[in-house]
């Protein structure tokens, strides 16, 4: 009988220690949960690397992750509105609904950039909140994971130690990263780029790179023939250094353009995953940097 | 101003020299201005060059200052006018030209008594169908679609209130609502993937089964998708008939299971039961064994029970599916009506059949925004057993399996734009093939809801 009880506390106070279920929208807030919270939280991610965030379907698998999760990180600002709210609706979790404690949005801690002065679709796909790929800047994570700390504190108090601990130890080395980052990346200062899609905002700023034309005639829209000669012709008059691309992007309007403007076409991670090296957060900016840098040569 | 400084410090520091030295020949005095014009010099040189050195600095500076107005405070801008409370409203527009062989009012043969939605005939304007949304409160969400018809006049397609608030996977609706039953039967119009529905639901329920009354679906807490739902409802949607009564006159139930494989596919199957009365629903033009012209007016009274399976299987490389994607469905349904029939609304007795229709396509993206896609629909019209006194009146059975091709194309310049040339070639009509063309867009302006799966 004893040993029957104490069997039944065990599993009891298993079922309490159950982790937090983390439906995270992008791979890179997957990677940053999973530092902040270890083994506290079982993660879920929505889309993968070679995917475009933009453009992900309210499939059913997404639908039944919804439904058991504590808590959602996502980017925001617009960026999951052509799937996350059929999720939210579908997956009727109110833990996980727009404005609850379980519903982090990343782009709500950071300062957006190229917000919109008016809004009209005849400038392509441009999002009201501002430009919502927010992960190319290091220096974005930090207010990021301070926000997204608290918040795995609010809801799992009972490790509230363990998460602030996981965020010093973050904060730490991720400043000491950013330092090697920026020293490693000094030869990127200035240096003209051009962009396939309106994606590079903040590791333009960041890096100080200079974007001086985009292959997509408007965002979102597919690059075209006559608009890429029109890239061309303008390169050809104000060189640029390379063409950087997303790894979901398709590899073709880069490489048309870098192999007639003899510029160097670079594929960037983007987030966690989109390359061999980008196993984690670290591995997204060291490759990224050693990418630009050979995209020099 | 560094400059006369530092000027006055070196005359000052001569004017000493000399002091010390008065016994100084005409020689030593030379030496002496020479050395202070080299001084002089040095000192101007070195003076320009701080200058220069401030210059820069303060330079540096102001960019430094202009790079780093940058991250770390985040600024939550606040929606503060009112017309950030006004609902998301989106308007599609769409329109179509058709080229048919035949008449689009010849109903596919042995389906006289279902619905024949038909297609337009040369230029059309399609439905304008206005959309508004928004949260009531943090309860409730409101959805309203009004359909503008060309000629005039507007309908109301959907115009629903949905529980945003219930939690454990519960979703309760009410209001009017496309019947969740099937796999097409919610997707609206614009989002359709052929200018026209498969004949299952063109046949079964005249494109589309709106209900007034009240849904609920629970979503189990499993990794894989399981949902359940049901629903009760007024019944005035095709096969039933609108009709003043109290209770119910229809009934829902459906049940979905869907998940991934790998990153690169998904699915979904689903099972659906729709059962309804028709009171006196009216066919007209069917053709009897007379072969009376133009067919006669038979009347059914009765129970209609439609049961079904639907699947679907998508496929992107890398999960992208924004450049390439293949997606391949099919729904199969088969609907028992049995009861009274009154022939030429004059001879009544009774009457059962059981007729079933199907359909598979597949769409494949293979470049970004273009499209192509083929579709095959195949109905029975099924053996009908007649009573008695019909039986020399009423066709049972056509000995003809109708069925149709179709092959689309379509090209989406953005998200919400979408041009699309669709050629079919109808054989529901037995002896009178047609060959349609269409050309279409559609064209979605404002708030663009997300799309289900």
């Amino acid at each position: 009988m004893n040993k029957f009880i104490l069997l039944a506390f065990l599993l009891i106070s298993t079922s309490a220690h159950a982790a937090l279920n983390v439906f995270a929208c992008e791979p890179e807030w997957a990677a940053l949960t999973q530092l902040l919270a270890g083994d506290k939280a079982s993660i879920y991610t929505a889309t993968g690397a070679l995917q475009d965030p933009h453009r992900v379907e309210a499939r059913p698998s997404l639908i039944a992750k919804a439904r058991r999760a504590n808590l959602l990180v996502c980017t925001g600002a617009e960026l999951e509105m052509g799937w996350l709210p059929v999720i939210l609706r579908e997956s009727a979790n109110s833990a996980i609904e727009v404005g609850s404690t379980g519903n982090f949005e990343a782009a709500h801690f950071v300062a957006m950039r190229e917000v919109p002065t008016h809004l009209d679709r005849g400038d392509g796909d441009v999002h009201a909140a501002g430009n919502p790929h927010i992960q190319t800047d290091p220096r974005n994570f930090l207010p990021i994971a301070d926000a997204l700390s608290k918040r795995l504190s609010q809801l799992d108090p009972a490790n509230t130690t363990y998460y602030q601990q996981q965020l010093l130890n973050f904060n730490v080395q991720w400043k000491a990263a950013i330092v090697r980052w920026e020293k490693q990346a000094a030869p990127l200062k200035g240096i003209t780029i051009v962009a396939q899609h309106r994606g590079f905002p903040y590791l333009n700023n960041w890096l100080g790179l200079k974007q001086v034309a985009e292959l997509e005639a408007k965002p979102g829209m597919e690059p075209s023939a006559s608009y890429l000669s029109q890239v061309l012709s303008q390169l050809q008059q104000h060189p640029a250094k390379m063409v950087l691309r997303a790894a979901y992007q398709d590899g073709r309007p880069s490489d048309w353009i870098a192999e007639r403007a003899r510029i160097t076409a670079v594929m960037l991670p983007y987030t966690v995953g989109g390359s061999d090296k980008a196993k984690d957060l670290y591995g997204l900016f060291d490759d990224t940097i050693a990418r630009l840098l050979a995209g020099l040569k | 101003m560094f400059k006369k400084t530092y000027l006055s410090a070196g005359i000052a520091a001569l004017l000493c020299h000399p002091l010390a030295s008065q016994a100084a020949s005409d020689a030593d005095l030379q030496a002496i201005r020479e050395q202070i014009n080299q001084l002089k010099q040095s000192y101007e040189q070195r003076i320009t060059q701080l200058e220069q050195r401030l210059q820069q600095a303060e330079a540096h500076a102001a960019t430094q200052s202009q790079q780093t107005v940058q991250p770390v405070t985040a600024v939550q801008s606040a929606a503060s006018s009112e017309g950030a409370f006004n609902p998301a409203i989106s308007l599609i527009l769409g329109g179509t030209y058709s080229n048919l062989t035949q008449a689009p009012t010849i109903p596919a043969t042995g389906f006289a008594m279902t619905a024949n939605p038909g297609h337009p005939q040369g230029f059309n304007l399609g439905e304008s169908e206005l959309g508004i949304s928004a949260s009531i409160d943090p309860d409730y969400r409101g959805v309203a679609t009004l359909a503008l018809a060309p000629a005039g006049g507007v309908t109301v397609e959907n115009a629903f209130v949905q529980s945003a608030a219930l939690g454990h996977g519960l979703n309760f609706k009410f209001g009017r609502y496309f019947s969740g039953l099937g796999y097409l039967n919610e997707v609206h119009a614009h989002a359709w993937d052929f200018v026209d529905q498969p004949l299952v639901y063109a046949s079964l329920w005249n494109n589309q089964l709106g209900e007034d009354g009240v849904q609920l679906k629970w979503l189990a807490p499993t990794d894989t998708y399981i949902e359940l739902g049901g629903e009760l409802g007024r019944g005035r949607g095709f096969p039933g008939s609108d009709r003043a009564k109290n209770g119910t006159g229809s009934g829902v139930l459906f049940a979905h299971i869907g998940d991934d494989i790998g990153i690169e596919q998904s699915w979904r199957v689903g099972a659906s039961l729709h059962t309804t009365r028709a009171e006196n629903r009216v066919s007209t033009g069917v053709p009897d064994l007379a072969g009376t012209v133009g067919g006669v007016s038979n009347s059914f009274s009765g129970h209609s029970r439609t049961a079904g399976l639907d699947f679907v299987w998508k496929y992107a490389p890398n999960g992208n599916t924004a450049n390439r994607y293949i997606k391949v469905q099919g729904e199969y349904f088969q609907r028992r009506e049995s009861g009274q029939l009154t022939y030429n609304l004059a001879t009544a007795d009774s009457y059962a059949n059981t007729q079933s229709v199907w359909y598979l396509q597949s769409v494949v993206q293979f470049m970004p925004n273009w499209r192509t896609g083929i579709r095959y629909d195949q109905l029975d019209p099924g053996i009908a057993a007649v009573g008695a006194l019909n039986a020399g009146n009423v066709i049972s059975n056509y000995g003809f399996m109708p069925s149709r091709a179709t092959w689309m194309l379509d090209y989406s310049p953005s998200e919400f734009s979408r041009l699309r040339l669709q050629l079919a070639r109808d054989n529901t009509r037995q002896g009178l093939p047609d060959n349609q063309l269409f050309l279409q867009y559609i064209m979605s302006l404002g708030a663009h809801g997300a799309h289900q799966y």
